[in-house]
């Protein structure tokens, strides 16, 4: 047990803090969101250069255009991103999860076409798996998937999809046959976004931005090669991109959390010095953010030795999703009124933005409910709720 | 960077587990609480045997030259059989300042030595204890208050008031002096008792301005250490809050798949392994003398108490009428997580330190 870093973490470190203070450009510091077309060029332009530099897929594989590193350097470089207050690469969706699906289920040709393209944000891609009728319970979706001839054509609609407005690709999970086990009979496809008869509708959120969006796909052609594991099989290569949405993720949200709770500190100092309940609120805040940072350590030693993400990532996205929650709620409370005004770009707008946004964060990526039940049942052995 | 224990850390909690599960089954709890001392007397030469109460002294010195992770490790494998005996106190509260006494630390290895902190009442009364010097003696008078422990130790680490303020003093016990009165405890696993000195023979460990030092240090670790136990309690708290919820049928399913019950013992493993988490960086801190490590104490006794005491009361709540009656075992981890929650002070006392650290004002 050593909680320092060793001599060649502490290099990396030394590097990275120095590159990040010359290069963010200064429109990205303090960054909120990919909105808008100006945003939006700049993200492409600012991954470029952490692929360039090396910071791009720090755990993939040499071969794949990755440093090969284990998996503490992509912690220390979170940590960093966090510190300069830098956004990450755009193309979350492609490194955090379909590349490292791809990595596992992927042949050869298909990890040459598309690994390198994620690294440099030159693709972007988006995850179409939630529809009107299936969320939580994932393994119902209905989208077709037919295989007709040397291609499959899928039909139906998927929603909620982060991205989808900007996205290259996607990777779609649909159904093949109808079968009594509801796992069974599921495709994994990589689909151009680019493809005839997608249709792409942004909808507005809480926030009124539009992040995510209605796809519809009809009659859209996919070449068979486009096919990620088996027909039939793709539940299983699901479960690996799910593992990675929550699994990996740790070190991000524990970043995010880092950065939420410095801003929230320095609000309570200018606004709520001696306020006997704010301090113990914020107190509150400093401690959990502590917590997830430590087990997230202990995560990462567990992830070192045994290659997979264990279900702490269940425990970290629960606890941070509750945490930024309730901080965001304290600072608009210490802001007051003022809070309720939506104009400008100062601390109050800062802090009403995160407020509503934060609602989503129970919601995406498993809600609360499906977390808890993943504890209950796969860490504790309880009877399934269902 | 390594947030991991190292295989023979591992072996030590292998060790403690099995050796702790075998000899403390929940069957003999009530036993122990039960007997006039609250404590299995036979169990300490095993503890010393074990290498557990000279876990962190010196080879030299006839410890096992290890450091407050492993210790760590014993606190929280001791909550979790909730051992009733003078561990917590002679190992967290009275070893700093009996490294002061080196002739003492060998006895304390072997365990042929046991101690506690018997700090002045911090209630109404405001009593302190006085150290007054006759000829080459000290002569110790006044009242400690809430001293964990008392009734079984061979002596007392006490701060007293001397000529030139706060120093550490060792007050063995001989002839049933000083005065113990042990209090009846909640928790009569831990029992605490009041101590009047009434001019008893001490020895001088530290003096002033030494001593403030080895009293700040005493509390950081009694405070991680408690943590760690908090820690254990928890998670046998889970533990048989699962076994119930898995085994237990109504309606004619598992009470477990009823999500308000999974949902409230999910929610019981996430807070565990938080505290858990913030437990062992406090341990790592305390046994670096890391900057942080006053911080981390606090905030991981601050959690890991509440913790604990929220893991047992959502395992009574699971185990239904059973879970309040007497006979079953779950109210005496209740009972010393409670006993945690409230020593030094509460978590809100705790918050508000390191609110004073983070906000300044
Ligand atoms: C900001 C944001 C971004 C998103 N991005 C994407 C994306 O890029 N791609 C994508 O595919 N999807 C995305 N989603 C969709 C997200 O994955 C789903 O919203 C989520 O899985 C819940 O599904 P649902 O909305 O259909 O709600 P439902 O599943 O209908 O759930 C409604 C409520 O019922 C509860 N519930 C459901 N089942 C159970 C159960 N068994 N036990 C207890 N409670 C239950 C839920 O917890 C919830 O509170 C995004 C969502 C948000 C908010």
């Amino acid at each position: 047990m050593d909680l320092r870093d060793g001599p060649e973490e502490a290099a990396f470190r030394r590097t990275l803090r120095a590159w990040l203070e010359a290069k963010v450009p200064a429109g990205l510091r303090g960054f909120r969101g990919w909105s808008g077309p100006a945003a939006l060029a700049l993200g492409r332009d600012w991954s470029k250069r952490l692929a360039e530099a090396g910071y791009a897929g720090l755990t993939w594989p040499k071969e794949y255009g990755g440093a090969g590193r284990p998996w503490r350097y992509q912690a220390l470089y979170l940590e960093e991103l966090a510190r300069a207050e830098a956004p990450q690469h755009l193309g979350v969706i492609g490194l955090g999860m379909a590349g490292p699906t791809i990595i596992a289920h992927g042949r050869p040709d298909q990890k040459a076409r598309y690994l390198a393209k994620i690294l440099s944000a030159e693709e972007i891609w988006c995850q179409g798996f939630s529809e009107p009728g299936s969320g939580s319970d994932l393994a119902s979706v209905r989208t077709r998937v037919e295989l007709v001839g040397d291609h499959f054509v899928v039909n139906g609609q998927k929603v909620w999809s982060s991205y989808a407005h900007i996205a290259d690709r996607c990777i779609l999970l649909g159904r093949s046959a109808t079968t009594d086990e509801k796992h069974e009979g599921l495709t994994y496809l990589i689909v151009d976004m680019k493809s005839p008869g997608v249709e792409v509708r942004p909808l507005r959120q809480i926030t009124g931005e539009a992040e995510f969006n209605e796809i519809f796909f009809t009659d859209v052609e996919v070449p068979k090669a486009n096919l990620l594991g088996e027909v039939g099989g793709g539940w299983r290569v699901a479960m690996t991109t799910l593992s990675h949405e929550r699994g990996t993720f740790g070190f991000a949200l524990a970043g995010a959390l880092d950065v939420a709770v410095r801003k929230l500190v320095a609000l309570a100092r200018e606004r709520a010095g001696a306020d006997a309940l704010v301090r113990d609120r914020v107190a509150r805040e400093w401690i959990d953010l502590q917590a997830l940072r430590y087990t997230n350590y202990r995560a990462l030693a567990r992830l070192e030795r045994t290659g997979v993400p264990g279900p702490e990532g269940s425990v970290a996205k629960l606890r941070w999703s509750e945490a930024n929650q309730r901080l965001t709620k304290l600072a608009i409370e210490i802001i007051g009124r003022e809070a309720q005004v939506a104009d400008g770009d100062g601390a109050p707008a800062y802090w009403r933005h995160q407020q509503l946004r934060s609602r989503g964060n129970t919601i995406e990526a498993g809600t609360s409910e499906i977390l808890r039940n993943i504890i209950a049942e796969r860490v504790l052995g309880l009877p399934r709720s269902r | 960077m390594d947030f991991s224990f190292s295989p023979e850390q591992d072996q030590l909690r292998t060790q403690a587990r099995s050796f702790l599960e075998k000899r403390y089954p929940l069957a003999r709890l009530a036993e122990i609480a039960t007997s006039a001392d609250g404590w299995d007397r036979a169990s300490w030469p095993e503890l010393a045997r074990l290498g557990w109460t000279g876990a962190s002294i010196s080879e030299a010195q006839g410890g096992a030259g290890l450091s407050f992770v492993e210790e760590g490790i014993v606190f929280e494998e001791l909550g979790r059989a909730l051992y009733a005996g003078p561990y917590f106190s002679t190992v967290a509260l009275a070893l700093p300042a009996l490294g002061c006494a080196p002739d003492l630390l060998a006895k304390v290895a072997s365990g042929a030595f046991t101690a506690t902190f018997a700090s002045p009442a911090a209630n109404a009364s405001g009593a302190a204890v006085d150290g007054r010097r006759d000829g080459d003696r000290w002569l110790l008078r006044g009242e400690a208050d809430l001293v964990p422990d008392a009734g079984l130790v061979e002596a007392f680490v006490v701060p007293a008031r001397g000529p030139d303020g706060i120093g550490l003093y060792l007050a063995e016990r001989r002839d049933a002096r000083p005065l113990v009165r042990v209090l009846d405890t909640v928790d009569a696993t831990r029992r605490l008792a009041r101590v009047t000195f009434e001019d008893d023979d001490a020895r001088l460990l530290a003096a002033p301005p030494a001593a403030a030092k080895i009293i700040a240090a005493t509390r950081r670790r009694a405070l991680a250490a408690l943590a760690l136990e908090a820690v254990g309690v928890a998670s046998r708290a889970l533990a048989l809050g699962v076994e119930h919820a898995k085994s237990r049928e109504q309606f004619g399913r598992p009470i477990g798949a009823y999500q308000a019950v999974s949902h409230k013992l999910a929610d019981t493993y996430v807070e565990t392994e938080l505290a858990r988490s913030l437990a062992y960086w406090a341990a790592w801190c305390i046994a670096e003398d890391d900057g942080e490590a006053e911080l981390a104490a606090s905030a991981a006794k601050a959690y890991a108490a509440e913790a604990a005491v929220a893991a047992c009361e959502r395992a009574i709540q699971v185990h239904g009428g059973m879970g309040f009656t007497w006979d079953h075992p779950l109210h005496r981890y209740y009972k010393r997580a409670l006993w945690i929650e409230s020593f030094d002070r509460s978590g809100a006392a705790h918050r508000a330190d390191i609110a004073q650290a983070i906000l300044g004002g």
